[in-house]
């Protein structure tokens, strides 16, 4: 059987390789010079070809019995050459860090070192099985206890769990941890739990996974959490606030210790959402400030790599009231350095209220290694200089750029890791969108737009401490331009981008009629029959 | 400070810029007491390449290294042989530094090869659709029971006797707070699976039934029967695989009418890394999609007419639903997710059927091998290329000695059921195409003297 | 008679059945409908229970019941074309008809005139 019965090429449909090639316009390939269409690996492999050589097996008799495969499985091959080529033009449809500036509000998208790749390469790290005796795996247990104590200190807390596999994850760690806490002290009938209107979406979905209600915060007019209402909601029923700092709006939530004060003293817990750390690290331990629990997204402040959407690693940094709750498993280092694991073995004796295992395994070891890598490798004055030069780098674009935009939170004080902009004085009809889709024209990734959801139409920018100040200074002349190409008018902006690999999809079409995978398509002969 | 590519005179104009002084004045809003007034104390500063290169390596030398012994461990994460090009190819840095992509004109790469991705996992799941991955398999696993009790709106899940252990601690560290009731037991030293079992504790309020397979000790048993058991009574019948390569040889669950199969796709392209991060495989059938957690990449058309991909049905996602969504899951695991579909497309099906024949022969030819160590005795009737020995003694002790001699010889129960004695003697072992036979011959010799 | 909701829900009242959707304001703001799920047949509603999910691409809103009754049927059109929604929401793009349990509940709802009275202060 081979996939591609029809010889059905995708260009064939989208209306450029069936029209003959002209000067200017459309080329027989529908390629643009360095600009390469892909088709899918469904449409230009087949199943009998490999690019892999398996030795033959010996033979033997069938373990298997009847339930041997029969039936084709559907998967297209392709020889080496073609795998690396079908890979290499599919990535160059895709924007990254490694292109160019990439301010996307609240994703922290730094640079990447390629030191970490490299470390995360070593066999003792990468070649390890995770149920390995214990005693041959000592470095990369070591490796786990030494980021711990890193992130401990970095945030003045008292434990870590190391085990969550994302941000998300992480938070539902540390309220986990919470929802353990208040059950032990016979409070588990605290069932509220309060998230600012500016908050992540993952913060609401987290707390009603746990059992809990959500309920809003308001913000103020200068974009921080309402001290005031918040200390009026508190009360017996209230089990723990969750707030962003720094926040959405990327702003320092001032008050943070007095609520943290006003939560505890009501009996509830604060969790802190980390996304942020990284305009604070160095500078500020989130323990001084009451935080209880804390994740930290390893693949924002400590630079391993998003790769086009995780894996991440979401760590959570635990008061002393909530570490005896964390999750197993989690590395104990003896006297002599010997290293050790707690797991459901010796839970009962070293962890005893711990509420339980959250993942196979130890965590995200691989972006573990990474994330030491680079925390060594900037140590406690680099992660001080991290956090000042990512604040300095947002508060230029802010200044620079505030005449041009409307910046609703620009008299709040200084911003943050990011500055916030909205779509107040763009021309009728023009939208966030159109700036966004503009920008790209320009050879940016868009900032994050329409989010957060207490400003309208917003663009969030966070720039990052990795990009030099002639590097913010041709962003920010190109964000200029766009939006004074939206405040004048320019309807060629409505149907940007032009210039991208494709012009704006349809993603009304694709949720109505979802194609989800791809179907082989009728081969012409057995059409015709 | 190598990654900082600001300079102090940068740093002085862009204050000014600013219309402040110093640093300190863009940091007023943190409340003096806890302002730090200069690198965290107790902490080394920065290195150079060379010196952190010098720490990791000194740490990575302390781990006895999978290839580098003779080596049998499975349970949940394989070592096969991942060609040199996955590794290269998911280096190219528009893959490595991109991030979830949300603006598809400039992210077509990574969601082009989501949708390949989709249709691989898919088509080797035996299921109508797939997510563009979860986290891991044991976290897919328990999104799955959640995701059945959305459907059936019933809350007692069965848990297989040999469903991976840390997968049945995470559905019962999970369940603490939805609520769901598991039916869960450890398994037994026999040749077959709890399958009967499951099917008699299927009741009204069952949502689902979870089984492995192959299961924890490398057992495999046909699936219909079980399906049909559950349909039955309307619940759902969910299968976890945590060897994909098996699927190369032996049925698919969606074959056998599984309604969600998932898995974890670590064997693929991944390598072992000591547990992560690996990549959740989760697919479903067609009627069920609109309650599946996780990202999911459809085909659409742009502006002009052009074929594209977008992320589609988000509006089962957090980021929309909030406190209503299907799950709180925010990133899948992109990058595994790329190196699983690399490796795919490398094998093809041809590779794939070829790798899982090898992978079986190997097995077979090893356990037949080992269980002729005077003592010894093979558990399994059916196997892929992992299987269960019962062994004269506890295991765990006998695989600390093997260490030892530099051997690594598979997974005790005893480090996965500490405490359960019935248990104790038993060790799964894992025969990969990376297995010699010398290893094969040096784990019997090393045994029978162990044994003796 | 037709009534409408607060939240931009209409019904349609014949005799002890009505026939209920979202406004074409409620469209107007919700953009391109591409899914909406509606009640199951039989199945028991108080007014103000979430009745059906009506989705956007972006946004995903719940509607309510009007009205307390039992479900007779869901609009079966809506699962292959959403789009009637944005079509014709008062007409074609119903989303489910309902055997009202108290016509009493009626008096609270707002006619035509009142609630474009509403919509216009918006």
């Amino acid at each position: 059987m081979s996939i591609n019965q029809s010889g059905w090429r995708p260009e064939m449909v989208a209306g450029s390789g069936n029209v003959p090639a002209t000067s200017t316009g459309n080329t027989f390939t529908g390629n643009r010079a360095l600009m390469l269409e892909e088709a899918l690996i469904f449409e230009i492999g087949s199943t009998e070809t490999t690019g892999v050589e398996v030795a033959a097996p010996v033979t033997t008799a069938s373990k298997l019995g009847s339930l041997a495969r029969t039936a084709p499985i559907g998967l297209p091959g392709l020889s080496e050459p073609e795998t690396v080529r079908h890979y290499t033009r599919l990535s160059r449809q895709n924007y990254a860090i490694d292109l160019g500036l990439f301010p996307l509000g609240s994703c922290t998208m730094k640079h990447n070192p390629r030191l970490n790749e490299k470390m995360a390469r070593l066999p003792g790290f990468a070649d390890v099985h995770p149920l390995q005796p214990v005693d041959t795996v000592q470095g990369a247990l070591a490796v786990i206890n030494e980021l711990a104590v890193w992130l401990i200190k970095l945030t003045g807390m008292h434990g870590v769990a190391m085990s969550p596999k994302a941000g998300a994850h992480g938070e539902l760690c540390g309220i986990l941890c919470i929802k353990a806490a208040l059950e032990k002290r016979g409070e588990g009938h605290r069932k509220v739990v309060l998230v600012p209107e500016s908050a992540h979406g993952t913060n609401p979905a987290t707390a009603a996974f746990a059992g809990f209600q959500v309920e809003d915060i308001p913000a103020t007019a200068e974009g921080r959490v309402d001290t005031a209402a918040l200390k009026a909601r508190l009360g017996p029923d209230v089990a723990a606030v969750m707030i962003t700092n720094p926040n959405t709006c990327g702003l320092f939530e001032r008050d943070l210790k007095e609520i943290s004060d006003a939560v505890h003293e009501a009996g509830g817990y604060v969790y802190c959402d980390g996304a942020n750390f990284n305009a604070i690290v160095g500078r500020v331990r989130p323990g001084d400030l009451g935080v209880d629990a804390m994740h930290i997204n390893l693949h924002k402040t400590f630079s391993t790599p998003h790769g086009g959407g995780g894996p991440g690693s979401g760590p959570v940094v635990l008061s002393e009231a909530l570490s005896p709750f964390g999750p197993l498993p989690f590395t104990e280092r003896h006297g002599d350095g010997h290293i050790t694991l707690v797991e459901e073995e010796s839970v009962d004796d070293r962890h005893p209220d711990s509420f339980g295992r959250m993942v196979a395994f130890h965590g995200q070891m691989g972006m573990f290694t990474r994330a030491l890598t680079y925390i060594l490798s900037h140590g406690a004055d680099g992660l001080r200089q991290v956090a000042e030069d990512a604040v300095l780098n947002a508060n230029y674009v802010l200044r620079s750029l505030e005449d041009t935009l409307d910046a609703p939170f620009g008299g709040s004080g200084p911003c943050m890791h990011e500055a916030l902009f909205s779509d107040a004085n763009l021309a009728d009809g023009f939208s966030t969108l159109d700036v966004a889709k503009g920008l790209i024209d320009e050879g940016y990734h868009p900032m994050t737009v329409y989010f957060p959801l207490v400003v309208h139409g917003a663009m969030l920018v966070e720039p990052t401490e990795t990009e030099s100040k002639a590097a913010l200074d041709q962003f920010i002349g190109a964000l200029r331009s766009v939006a004074e190409r939206a405040k004048a008018g320019d309807t060629a902006l409505k149907s940007a981008p032009h210039f991208a690999p494709r012009a704006r999809l349809d993603e009304t079409l694709a949720a109505r009629k979802p194609v989800l995978t791809w179907k082989n398509p009728t081969p012409v002969a057995a059409a015709a029959e | 400070m190598r990654y900082l590519p600001l300079t102090q005179p940068d740093r002085d104009a862009m204050l000014s810029v600013i219309g402040v002084s110093s640093i300190d004045d863009l940091f007023v809003d943190v409340p003096e007491a806890a302002r730090l007034d200069g690198p965290v104390h107790d902490l080394p500063n920065h290195a150079s390449e060379l010196a952190v290169e010098r720490h990791m390596t000194a740490l990575a030398r302390q781990n006895t290294v999978a290839g580098e012994v003779p080596f049998f461990l499975g349970c949940g994460a394989y070592r096969h042989h991942v060609p040199a090009s996955v590794d290269h190819l998911i280096q190219r840095g528009e893959f490595l530094t991109a991030y979830t992509p949300y603006q598809p004109e400039i992210a077509q790469g990574t969601l082009q090869m989501l949708f390949e991705f989709q249709t691989q996992v898919a088509r080797l799941l035996g299921t109508d659709v797939a997510n563009a991955s979860m986290y891991d398999g044991s976290t897919a696993c328990w999104e799955a029971i959640g995701m059945a009790r959305r459907i059936t709106k019933r809350g007692k899940a069965i848990l297989s006797s040999g469903l991976h252990p840390h997968y049945v601690s995470v559905a019962k560290t999970m369940a603490k707070y939805t609520g769901d009731v598991l039916d869960t037991t450890s398994p037994w030293l026999v040749p077959e699976l709890d399958i009967d079992r499951l099917i008699a504790a299927i009741d009204d309020d069952t949502s689902c039934v979870v089984v492995q397979y192959p299961d924890i000790l490398g057992r495999i048993a046909d699936l219909t029967p079980l399906a049909d058991a559950c349909h039955a009574k309307k619940a759902l019948l969910i299968a976890v695989v945590t060897e994909p390569v098996a699927l190369g040889a032996i049925r698919s669950p969606g074959e056998m009418d599984a309604d969600i199969v998932v898995g974890e796709g670590q064997s693929l392209g991944v390598g072992l890394q000591f547990g992560g991060p690996y990549v959740g495989l989760f697919g479903c059938k067609d009627k069920y999609v609109r309650q599946m957690p996780g990202r999911l990449c459809g085909e659409t058309v742009d502006a002009n007419g052009k074929r594209g991909f977008v992320l589609t049905l988000s509006t089962r996602e957090q980021h929309i639903r909030r406190e209503k969504a299907t799950s709180n899951i925010c990133t899948n695991s992109g990058l595994c997710a790329l190196a699983f579909s690399i490796h795919m497309t490398l094998l093809g099906e041809a590779g794939l059927r070829a790798l899982a024949a090898t992978n079986h022969a190997g097995a077979v030819t090893a356990a037949e091998r080992l269980s002729q160590v005077p003592g010894v005795e093979l558990v399994n009737d059916g196997f892929f290329n992992e299987f269960t020995l019962k062994l004269p003694v506890e295991a765990r002790p006998v695989v600390r000695t093997l260490a030892d001699r530099g051997i690594l010889a598979g997974v005790s129960l005893g480090r996965l059921y500490p405490g359960e004695d019935a248990l104790a003697n038993g060790l799964v072992v894992a025969v990969t195409e990376t297995t010699t036979a010398e290893d094969v011959e040096t784990l019997a010799a090393a045994l029978q003297e162990i044994l003796a | 008679m037709r009534y409408f909701t607060e939240d931009h829900e209409w019904i349609e009242v014949d005799g002890a059945i009505g026939t209920v959707g979202i406004s074409e304001y409620a469209q107007s703001q919700l953009g391109d409908i591409v899914f909406v799920d509606v009640p199951a047949d039989g199945r028991q509603l108080a007014k103000g229970d979430e009745a059906a999910v009506v989705e956007s691409v972006k946004a995903a809103s719940d509607v309510y019941s009007p009205v307390s009754g039992s479900v007779l049927e869901g609009n079966p059109a809506l699962s292959d074309s959403p789009d009637l929604v944005n079509s014709d929401a008062e007409g074609e793009g119903w989303f489910f008809r309902i055997t009202l349990s108290d016509e009493a509940e009626l008096d609270s709802l707002m006619d035509e005139a009142a609630y474009e009275a509403f919509v216009s202060k918006l």
